[in-house]
């Protein structure tokens, strides 16, 4: 059955199938466009939790730590029923179009995102924090060379955030519809091979998926290498 | 820069999905089942009907008391299901305009290939049910209030047994799809019921095979309805109704007739 599927998969890509590209990319298109806002809402929370002190701090981070471990499909649910005709944004008209897989996938990895960020930038703070006092470096000032200090484990909590959310099948197929030439992508694909009893087929599918994770991996991998090379010379 | 890029790319995105799905006037949702979807009709028939009348159909396939629940909070403009007392009820409670007969198929009893319970070529449905109970033969069922879960239930309702005392033991809910449901009940040696669209389609049949068919009680039946615009001011009625005229004309039905996997005709069109 895997080498089957090896070569079901090897020639769909030969294959050049429209259908298959259009699958890949929007995958892609969603997951990248998710990561994007996760981002930009991420780094700002987990760094303000790092060098901010507040009451009611460690119950944040907990409740944050604890969105990790949310189902997919109860992230799904939520947005479903928020996005429904009869739900509160039900007039925007968004269920079952992109968007509404891009929401599901912000809500599924920002936790994620803001979690590892915070962590990582927190014991960085621990580090620092008294250097830059003596030093009179204001909590601001000390943020960017923090992001900078941190930069590949950030790059990592970036990389953890866009696996999460290209791999996730649970909420896109409640709120997406896994309508063809619509919404459906590479996961949703594959829960449809797989119902069909289409199984080399839907392996081939997951393959492929593997296949593209691997190129992002490996391009900010080579970006890595390319920067600390540079970086001693 | 790079990041710039990506953010405005993706504000570009969004703001473009966003039009999409406010814009398009002769797009709609149809709220239907896996049977439908899974057995390859859709594909056969959708590029006809935009062809003809310009409408392009979303459909989303789930277990048709999901459909219908998704269609009661109003996310789809055509219910297209397989449960007609539900779907009666769904109209009568003004979800719906109106209910047409479209098509049929029918339910088959599978089961592997040494036949444990010993029901194979049986026409009675009621008889195999009870063989199958008497001899504690695996039997998967949905288990998702499904338009076949609800059928199956009809059918056991039938017969003197109560599967839900023995649900854990030989009575197995899956509470998946028809494909997830045959999948599970391959891989246990499980007895099943399907529509025979999906069987006939499934790639993943093992030493599987038909053992029980042919009873009048195991006749599935197709309806399509229009959902109310008076509940739901969303629904695109020009559309659905475009839709839905072009599945009962005579040109849809024949093309519902037409569609053949491995030379086996998966539906019988019947509206009046």
């Amino acid at each position: 059955m895997l080498i089957d599927s090896f070569f079901e998969a090897m020639t769909l890509i030969g294959s050049a199938d429209p259908d298959l590209y259009e699958i890949m990319l929007l995958s892609i298109e969603v997951s990248l466009t998710a990561l994007t806002v996760s981002v930009l809402l991420a780094l700002p929370l987990g760094t303000l939790l790092a060098i901010s002190q507040f009451p009611g701090k460690r119950i944040v981070i907990t409740c944050l730590n604890s969105l990790m471990a949310m189902p997919p499909v109860v992230i799904g649910l939520l947005v479903y029923l928020m996005l429904s005709r009869s739900g509160p944004l039900g007039v925007l008209g968004l269920l079952y179009t992109p968007t509404a897989m891009v929401i599901a996938q912000i809500l599924l990895i920002t936790p994620i995102i803001a979690s590892l960020a915070h962590q990582t930038m927190e014991d960085l703070h621990l580090e620092y924090s008294e250097l830059f006092q003596s030093l009179r470096v204001t909590k601001i000032r000390a943020v960017p060379v923090y992001l900078w200090d941190a930069r590949y484990s950030l790059v990592t909590a970036v990389l953890a955030g866009f696996g999460r959310a290209v791999s996730e099948v649970g909420a896109v197929i409640i709120v997406g519809g896994n309508i063809d030439h619509l919404t459906r992508v590479m996961t949703t694909a594959i829960a449809l091979e797989t119902a069909k009893g289409e199984l080399a087929m839907a392996l081939a599918l997951g393959m492929i998926l593997v296949a593209m994770a691997l190129l992002v991996n490996a391009a900010v991998m080579f970006v890595r290498t390319f920067a600390q090379r540079n970086a001693y010379v | 820069m790079k990041s710039r890029n990506a953010l405005s790319s993706a504000t570009a995105f969004l703001a473009a999905s966003l039009i999409s799905g406010a814009v398009l006037a002769d797009s709609i949702i149809v709220q239907s089942t896996t049977s439908t979807k899974n057995s390859g009709l859709y594909d056969h028939l959708l590029p006809m009907v935009e062809a003809d009348t310009g409408v392009k159909v979303n459909v989303v396939a789930v277990g048709t008391g999901q459909a219908i629940k998704n269609a009661e909070r109003c996310d789809g403009d055509v219910l297209l299901v397989h449960a007609k007392a539900s779907e009666e009820k769904f109209v009568a409670a003004g979800f719906g305009v109106s209910r047409s007969d479209l098509m049929y198929n029918d339910f088959v009893v599978v089961g592997p290939a040494d036949d444990p319970a010993g029901v194979t070529g049986s026409n009675s449905v009621s008889e195999s049910l009870e063989k199958i109970a008497s001899a504690q033969a695996l039997f998967a069922s949905r288990g998702d209030d499904s338009g076949t879960h609800k059928a199956e239930l009809r059918l056991w309702k039938a017969t003197g047994v109560n599967p839900d005392e023995s649900s854990g033991t030989w009575y197995r809910e899956t509470g998946s799809g028809m494909g997830a449901t045959l999948n599970i009940a391959v891989g246990m040696g499980a007895y099943a019921m399907t529509d025979r669209a999906t069987w006939t389609k499934f790639g993943n049949k093992g030493d599987f095979q038909i053992h029980v068919e042919g009873d009048t009680r195991l006749f599935n039946q197709y309806g399509v309805i229009l959902v109310s615009s008076q509940k739901c001011p969303s629904v695109n009625v020009d559309a659905g109704q475009k839709f839905i005229d072009w599945l009962l004309s005579g040109k849809g039905q024949n093309a519902i007739a037409s569609y053949k996997v491995a030379g086996n005709q998966l539906f019988f069109p019947n509206a009046n």
